[in-house]
């Protein structure tokens, strides 16, 4: 028989997973609201007058969050000015389903609503990218171009802030994954609780510390309208097996979730370790730590029929597209640099001292498979006195091999 | 005597189940009494349409899916050992599903 509220004497209706507590309905809303008040506090995230726009997908977690920070707003008199953003990405049978009831919750909470589409912003819909590349890259392109597009929407608006509905699941998630794939650079950045804030607009996630769990509890017992299905385009594998792992976990031991977020949290990065330099694109102007950004790469993809383009490495492309655009990088090659870089880093297995044609070509697929800095094994020691992203180098590769007419297509996507 | 119970299915799960959220079902006669434990296996070999995997892991159910006895997590409610009671309302919400 179900056990009696940990907190007053009605029956509990479910256990939570960060507690272990029993709470009853009452006493779970206000728990849930009351936590979501205190992240809010705590870190600040708000000032008084503030617009802010709520990313609203129409699924379980915008929606949460739409209501509670209306709540909230009043109970706590934030003095917050929200409205709902959300995105249209053009992909028939699920977005269109979900917008509406984005649509129904405008009405719900009377909050004002804004869709911008990848249509109006790219020229391009999901539904045409796909008939373009197939099944295999559609993820990228799709997350590539939202993320851009929440802040393109959110400066029409022209708010002060965005605050997504991401939850302590997603945190963890994405903590193993930058974790899985070495990237430190996205390691560090993931736990903020506000993101962006050296770019055009300040990004939070009031729900940085909320169980997946209790809000989709949450949006039972309070009945809110959500729109739950999956994409109808191949789903994003490697966060899925994220996911598997991050909920399996969580059966064993629920604190796994919130413990996951408190490492990312804790972590500190060597000092040696360089991270890639925040500019913005020389095409569109949107933050980016390339010269061109990735969207930017990916539609000169799209357009010129050539879609791959912006998938994997794209180096080269960013490259071109920067000289094109007349911001052309020094590239007068210090080949004595280039040569005792690529010597000291990615010295060939035969030890041999000469540079040869096939030692450039491995190191340029080596350079490709690294990212962004040349020297990533040793960023130090670098003999070319450059630590991230050095260009010099990469432009010297770029032109020595294509003065020696090596197969394109070897080399970089 | 047979069991008459009520299923349901949100959160994305009803779409293993043909997009049909409810199902009012009843559970043959059986010697010993139905518990969620046999419900679940039931479940998969009799209404589940597509995909059993997602549905369930092992002998319970995929983690990430919530199930709620009359309105109660079955967390609360001691999980696979619940005996069913006639008219009794199980349901599945999975939180694997974005919006």
């Amino acid at each position: 028989m179900p056990l009696a509220c940990g907190l007053c004497d009605k029956q509990a209706i479910l256990k939570r997973p960060k507690t272990g507590d029993a709470l009853c309905k009452e006493c779970f809303f206000l728990a849930f609201e009351e936590e979501v008040h205190q992240t809010i506090t705590d870190a600040s995230l708000f000032i008084k007058g503030e617009t802010v726009a709520i990313g609203a997908s129409g699924g379980k977690d915008s929606t949460v969050l739409a209501y509670v920070m209306k709540i909230l707003n009043e109970r706590y008199d934030y003095n917050l000015n929200l409205v709902l953003l959300s995105i249209d990405e053009g992909i028939t049978g699920y977005r269109d389903d979900s917008l509406e009831s984005v649509k129904r919750n405008e009405i719900q909470y009377g909050l004002p609503l804004k869709i911008v589409s990848y249509e109006e912003l790219y020229g391009w819909t999901m539904d045409a990218i796909v008939k373009q590349i197939g099944l295999k890259n559609n993820c990228t392109f799709c997350g590539v171009f939202r993320r851009q597009a929440l802040d393109r929407g959110a400066l029409m608006l022209k708010v002060d802030k965005i605050v997504t509905g991401h939850n302590a699941d997603d945190v963890a998630e994405t903590v193993i994954m930058n974790v899985l794939r070495g990237d430190i650079g996205r390691l560090r950045r993931c736990t903020a609780i506000t993101t962006g804030t050296d770019g055009a607009l300040p990004r939070c996630k009031p729900f940085k510390y909320t169980y997946e769990k209790e809000i989709v509890m949450y949006a039972y017992f309070r009945k809110l309208d959500y729109f739950s299905t999956e994409c109808i385009y191949s789903p994003n594998a490697y966060r899925g097996f994220a996911r598997a792992y991050i909920k399996d976990l969580e059966k064993i031991r629920p604190s796994a979730i919130i413990d996951i977020i408190h490492s990312g949290e804790s972590l500190s990065v060597k000092k040696e370790v360089k991270m890639p330099v925040q500019g913005v694109c020389v095409r569109c102007g949107y933050i980016s730590s390339n010269t061109v950004c990735k969207a930017c790469i990916m539609l000169e993809g799209l357009n010129k029929g050539l879609p791959r383009l912006g998938i994997g490495k794209t180096h080269k492309e960013r490259l071109k597209m920067a000289e094109q655009i007349g911001e052309k990088e020094d590239s007068s090659i210090n080949s004595q640099n280039l040569k005792s870089c690529v010597s000291d880093h990615f010295r060939p297995k035969s030890n041999s001292t000469s540079f040869e044609k096939n030692q450039l070509d491995s190191f340029w697929v080596q350079i490709s498979q690294s990212g962004q800095s040349c020297c990533k094994s040793n960023t130090v020691g670098c003999s070319c006195q450059r630590s991230v992203v050095c260009k010099d180098v990469t432009a010297g590769i770029q032109s020595s091999v294509e003065q020696q007419k090596i197969n394109s297509s070897v080399i970089d996507f | 005597m047979s069991i008459p119970i009520t299923l349901e299915f949100s959160g994305g799960a009803e779409l293993l189940f043909d997009r049909q959220k409810r199902h009012d079902i009843d559970l043959p006669k059986q010697e010993n009494p139905w518990r969620i434990q046999e419900l679940l296996p039931w479940i998969r070999d009799n209404i589940l349409k597509e995909r059993p995997e997602l549905f369930m892991q092992g002998n319970t159910v995929r983690p990430g899916i919530l199930v709620l006895v009359n309105d109660t997590d079955w967390e609360l409610m001691g999980e696979l050992e619940y005996n069913l009671q006639p008219n009794d309302r199980i349901i599945f919400i999975s939180t694997l599903h974005g919006g």
